[in-house]
């Protein structure tokens, strides 16, 4: 432990720790723009410059440690100066287009400028030329970037993908794709987790919302959305909304005065995943010398792309089943179109998305299987759905609570869960456990699978069937790790999770953004909770779904729900 | 009025001049890696504040450049401002009136030919090949990517035992390099920007003077592997000691008597005290390395015998043959090459030079080596001869200005022309012809031309020959090696021989006569490259944690210069020449560091390099 002195408070803290925590823990705020604990202290913003005693120059308290004796002042006109200097400066270089941009009013340099005081602007602004790329769902916008590096640090440190780099030299430093290449040529993921750091607007996902307003207007079509199971556990964070009124009910309600004309859950798909992947590991499973081990899902669209180009070898090893959003797709314009009579030409599906790599998925050229036109019309994330219900007016609190729409809206606990890390494991093993022994185990037998730690693994006994080590991982740099102990052997197993999104979709690259908050495990621990509460817990039980089977497809993995449900990876080039 | 005015400075020209200096420091401070075209537009920019503004091309066609170059920064023209660019320069090259718009063109043609790429990619692309690649300038500038601040760091706390750890995971020569680097990494030092580079290879050698007897780290699992090393130099012996750390088997051999190569046959032992080589060579062999000298690969043993043998070959013979002068006399008895006479020294085999007249032809750093030994053995007088100016001398400063504190005479624009023998064919006497120094050559040295004077006989006993080496490497072309134009092994960036599989070679037999770091980078590279071929990927990094930076000292203070002994006493005997660091100079020479590794670019990326 080391004294020292901030304000005037005589404190102790542990040797290592910078100025920043150590003020932060006794209630003492600082302010700062591009720090990112413990993966952006670069103190490149300059905002947290403190007075160190016996120091002629000011020190970032970001990076720099408190030392016996230190004695800190974190305010003072000295300070003031620097900071506000600091800041227009960063403004100086800053499109601040405040009123169009799409983090306005969630903006880390807008909160500062505005808490700051800075009403007035000496420099001269020259903002960088932004040259917007559409092609990728990834948008960056360069005269928004306040080259915080916070990008490309998450790219490295977290994702371990290195899409980001610095480029150009001196004052013309800026952000770009790494090796001057093109977002579009690169191997990004798409998972969007450099949109959720960034601090400003430079980074955003495709806002795809004027395509679903359109097809919304257009008489001839029908509209169907489906959301996404972590998107009801973090959307009512955009409206303030208490746990008690964040239902899932009034969500589906504000869909209903948008004017959609089914309103369905990506839960009902969930379950049919389960019901398809479930089949196909047990067929693997008792199988064993004919296929490649271990087997990996294959519903995080950011992992399968991942898989394709950093581990193309192990193509085969990913589940063939689709995922959720797309099995919801191809059902909607085959089963539901046949059902409601309507040729699915006229059928609009939109999903609703924790996450932005949905939106390159569904524009896969084999994600189009039931009419040749895409089974997913468009792909909103979260942030887009609660922008839209903004421009609406709409008012969730005051909205009545409505059901979601039948026959695809019925989801069990075990779809829910596919929203937090280890949810499609444990959904899987339910459901593998009855298609060998006959019996239900008990819904939370598999519960060892569930906790935070990034790489977890374990075995489990399926009477019937043996012993299957399984292992779940999430973010994209503990895969690589994964994977490099599976390529040299050191780690077996027979089915691994793999969610790219640190803590899964509920971390996903669609969701509300919070300033130095990571809140995947929160919302993890909604979508467990509504598990636990649910009165169905095995996708085997869903209702619609068994109907589904017993009317269309007949059985998992027959004829039908190979055409529909499944693809092969090999088919498209990452 | 009155008539004549006494000039005196102004306040701000003396600021101005002072500011000069600064920017001097500040240039050469610069970090490789910069984008080119942005340093261009700087260039111009300062050539533009300097037009006296008279004549038009000079005062309107730089602006008109400078505009042009940061359009291109921009990325908006069309690729035809290329041309209008090139148009303007050359204008001003031929129609200014004085050198400052001359110069000022032809530094942009001379831009626009040497990087032209980077001004189309800026064009076209809207993008920058530039790019920090290490952003700490000494880290970036060594070959061996030795963790400089690091070491630095912790001398200043004292920890000399880890800071030899800390340098062998790069360079497992820290001692050698600490008395005989030329330390590359000094010239860009950020320090500059303030007073002056770090003393680095002083810190160094406080740090190995002071370490104690510091033991080597566990070797890896054995692999099976074997691997021999042809030629027991600093690069050979710095390959097989990285292999062997990683767990091959390692096997050198040397043709000389004993280890070493050029850093005993070459380099004197008052540069570096022969004891303290026998001990680094003695701490690298600890590792279980097996060594066989007095072998000639290619007589003694054949090269395919031990591609036989080995599942992988890094030659690393060096440089070792004499280059000739092709002058009339050459042969006469009395004549010798520098790399004969400094092998005997080497062998303690030591030539008696008592009473006699050396002249020793040649400007580089083995030229002073030789030099300075023949004073050493006793030399009446020793003359160097070299045909341009001193500061065109290859060989460093402080050894030139060594060899004349010593009592050298170091006879400038002089070009050996023939060598007189007596009737036994006993060298006599050295003739030069006189020289004028003439026009600067495409490497920017100016060029010496034959001066209209008489030649000057320069009387000498023993002429010693300094004028390069070169490789030996017949044996080897023999064995199926490609040998370059100029007899240099062909071998790429990453030491690989083409078409040869499994044979790998560095060091001063590829690149020509170079550096002891370089050849060490180069054994790095091999046994990196080695293990990656062998199949395996063995990591070297060292479990010493670098001391968190504090709040640096930014006051400008003078540079530890390394002092030497009194040049009377040295010239006298072998015995190492410099001195030390004391324990007070070491201390604050440390804490001029700035940190590169943590502030600025550092702390980001690149700063630190843990494991290769």
């Amino acid at each position: 432990m080391v004294n020292f002195i901030i304000d005037g408070h005589a404190l102790s803290a542990p040797k290592g720790t910078t100025i920043l925590t150590a003020a932060e823990n006794a209630g003492i705020p600082i302010p700062h723009l591009c720090y990112l604990k413990d993966i952006n202290e670069i103190a490149a913003c300059r905002m947290c410059m403190v007075e160190v005693e016996g120091t002629e120059r000011l020190v970032p308290a970001c990076n720099t440690e408190v030392l016996e004796g230190m004695v800190i002042r974190t305010s003072s006109p000295r300070i003031r100066e620097a900071r506000k200097t600091n800041l227009r400066l960063i403004l100086s270089q800053h499109n601040s287009n405040c009123t169009t941009c799409v983090r306005s009013g969630n903006c880390e340099l807008q909160t500062l400028a505005h808490d700051m005081n800075i009403h007035y602007q000496p420099y001269t602004v020259q903002t960088e030329r932004s040259r917007v790329d559409l092609a990728a769902p990834i948008v960056r916008e360069a005269s928004k970037c306040i080259k915080c590096m916070r990008c490309v640090q998450i790219c490295d440190k977290v994702q371990n993908m290195n899409i980001w780099d610095v480029s150009g030299t001196g004052s013309r430093t800026t952000v770009d794709v790494s090796y001057n290449r093109f977002l579009k040529n690169t191997d990004c993921t798409f998972c969007g987790q450099c949109v959720t750091h960034c601090p400003t607007g430079a980074l955003t996902v495709r806002d795809d919302t004027i395509r679903v307003l359109r097809a919304l207007a257009n008489p001839e079509l029908i509209t169907v959305v489906q959301v996404a199971p972590a998107v009801r556990a973090a959307w009512a964070e955009e409206f303030d909304l208490p746990t008690t009124q964040a239902t899932t009910g009034r969500m589906v309600a504000a869909f209903k005065r948008m004017g959609f004309d089914y309103v369905f859950d990506t839960n009902f798909t969930a379950d049919l995943t389960i019901m398809e992947e479930g089949s196909e590991f047990i067929s693997r499973f008792t199988h064993r010398g004919k296929h490649r081990w271990p087997m990996f899902t294959s519903c995080c669209p950011a992992w399968v792309r991942f898989v394709k180009t950093q581990f193309p070898d192990y193509t085969e090893n990913l589940s063939t089943a689709k995922s959720p959003q797309q099995m919801f797709g191809s059902v909607t314009k085959s089963y539901f179109a046949e059902k409601i009579g309507v040729s699915p030409k006229n059928i609009f599906v939109v999903s609703i998305m924790p996450c932005s790599a949905k939106k390159a998925e569904c524009e896969l050229p084999t994600m189009r299987n039931a009419y040749g036109d895409q089974d997913v019309d468009a792909v909103l994330t979260t942030r887009e759905m609660c922008r839209l219900f903004k421009s609406d007016c709409i008012i969730p609190a005051d909205l009545e609570e409505a059901e979601f729409d039948s026959p695809l809206g019925t989801g069990t606990g075990a779809a829910v869960i596919f929203g937090a890390t280890g949810g499609v494991m444990d959904a899987a093993l339910r459901s593998a456990y009855y298609l060998v022994t006959g019996k239900n185990p008990d819904p939370d037998a598999f519960a060892e699978i569930r906790s935070n730690k990034p790489w977890r693994e374990a075995s489990f006994n399926i009477p019937g069937a043996g012993t299957v080590h399984v292992a779940v991982v999430s973010g994209l740099g503990n895969a690589r790790k994964l994977m490099e102990a599976i390529d040299t052997g050191t780690a077996n197993y027979d089915f691994v999770e793999v969610m790219s999104c640190p803590g899964g979709c509920a971390g996903g690259g669609g969701q509300p953004i919070h300033e130095g908050k990571e809140l995947a495990d929160c919302r993890g621990k909604t979508l467990w909770d509504l598990d636990a509460n649910a009165a169905l817990r095995f996708s085997h039980e869903n209702p619609d779904v068994q109907m589904l089977y017993r009317e269309f497809l007949k059985k998992p993995l027959g004829e039908k729900a190979h055409h529909l449900l499944h693809t092969n990876h090999n088919d498209w080039n990452a | 009025m009155s008539r004549l005015e006494v000039k005196l400075p102004g306040q701000a020209q003396a600021v101005v001049e002072q500011l000069y200096r600064n920017m001097e420091r500040r240039i050469a401070a610069s970090p490789p890696g910069l984008c080119p075209v942005d340093m261009a537009l700087n260039f111009v920019t300062l050539c533009q504040a300097q037009t006296c503004g008279k004549c038009v091309p000079c005062r309107i066609g730089l602006t008109q450049i400078a505009n042009m170059l940061r359009e291109v920064l921009d990325g908006e023209p069309d690729i035809s401002i290329l041309r209008l660019i090139e148009t303007t320069a050359q204008v001003i090259v031929e129609t200014a009136d004085c050198a400052i718009g001359i110069d000022a063109g032809q530094l942009v043609l001379m831009s626009m030919k040497g990087f032209r790429d980077d001004y189309e990619e800026h064009i076209l692309h809207h993008r920058c090949l530039g790019s920090l690649k290490n952003p700490v300038p000494c880290v970036a500038l060594c070959p061996a990517g030795v963790d400089i601040p690091g070491y630095i760091s912790l001398v200043s706390e004292g920890r000399c035992a880890d800071a030899v750890r800390l340098i062998r995971k790069d360079n497992p020569f820290p001692t050698a390099c600490a008395y005989i680097c030329e330390h590359p990494c000094e010239a860009r030092c950020r320090r500059n920007m303030v007073d002056d580079a770090l003393n680095i290879r002083g810190l160094k050698r406080y740090a190995v003077d002071n370490a104690g007897n510091v033991p080597q780290p566990k070797c890896a699992e054995p692999t099976g592997k074997s691997v021999a090393i042809v030629g027991g130099g600093p690069g050979g012996l710095s390959a097989a000691y990285y292999l062997a750390l990683m767990g091959h088997k390692v096997t050198v051999f040397e043709k000389q008597k004993k280890l070493g190569g050029m850093m005993r046959y070459g380099i004197p032992s008052y540069r570096f005290p022969r004891e303290k080589l026998d001990a680094e060579i003695d701490s690298i062999l600890s590792l279980g390395i097996e060594v066989h000298t007095g072998v000639n690969v290619g007589t003694d043993i054949t090269f395919n015998q031990l591609k036989k043998e080995y599942d992988c070959i890094y030659l690393s013979i060096g440089a070792h043959t004499d280059k000739k002068t092709g002058i009339e006399g050459e042969n006469s008895q009395g004549v010798i090459s520098a790399v004969e006479m400094l092998r005997h020294i080497g062998n303690d085999d030591m030539p008696d030079f008592t009473g006699q007249n050396v002249a020793v032809i040649g400007g580089g750093n083995v030229a002073m080596d030789c030099t300075r030994s023949a004073i050493r053995l006793g030399a009446n007088k020793v003359t160097c001869v070299y045909r341009r100016r001193q500061e065109d001398m290859t060989a460093q400063n402080e050894e030139v200005e060594g060899a004349i504190a010593e009592g050298a005479e170091v006879l400038t624009l002089h070009a050996p022309l023939r060598i007189e023998a007596d009737e036994t064919g006993k060298a006599v006497a050295l003739w030069a012809q006189p020289q004028i120094i003439g026009e600067v050559d495409r490497q920017g040295r100016p060029r010496p031309n034959s001066a209209n004077v008489q030649p000057l006989r320069i009387p000498a006993d023993t002429i010693i020959v300094a004028i390069g080496q070169g490789i030996e490497s017949h044996g080897f072309e023999q064995a199926g090696i490609k040998i370059q134009r100029g007899g240099n092994v062909a071998a790429n960036t990453s030491t690989q021989i083409p078409d040869l599989e499994g044979v790998f070679a560095g060091g001063d037999c590829v690149t020509g006569p170079a550096t002891v770091i370089r050849a060490i980078a180069a054994g790095k590279a091999a046994a990196a490259n080695i293990d990656e071929y062998l199949g395996f990927n063995h990591e070297i990094k060292v479990d010493v944690d670098v001391p968190t930076p504090r709040c640096t000292d930014l006051r400008p203070r003078g540079r530890v210069e390394s002092t030497e002994r009194e040049a009377c006493e040295r010239r006298c005997d072998f015995d190492c020449i410099e001195c030390g660091m004391t324990d007070e100079e070491a201390t604050q020479e440390a804490s001029r560091c700035l940190r590169c590794d943590h502030f600025g670019y550092g702390i980001f990326k690149g700063g630190r390099v843990e494991k290769w």
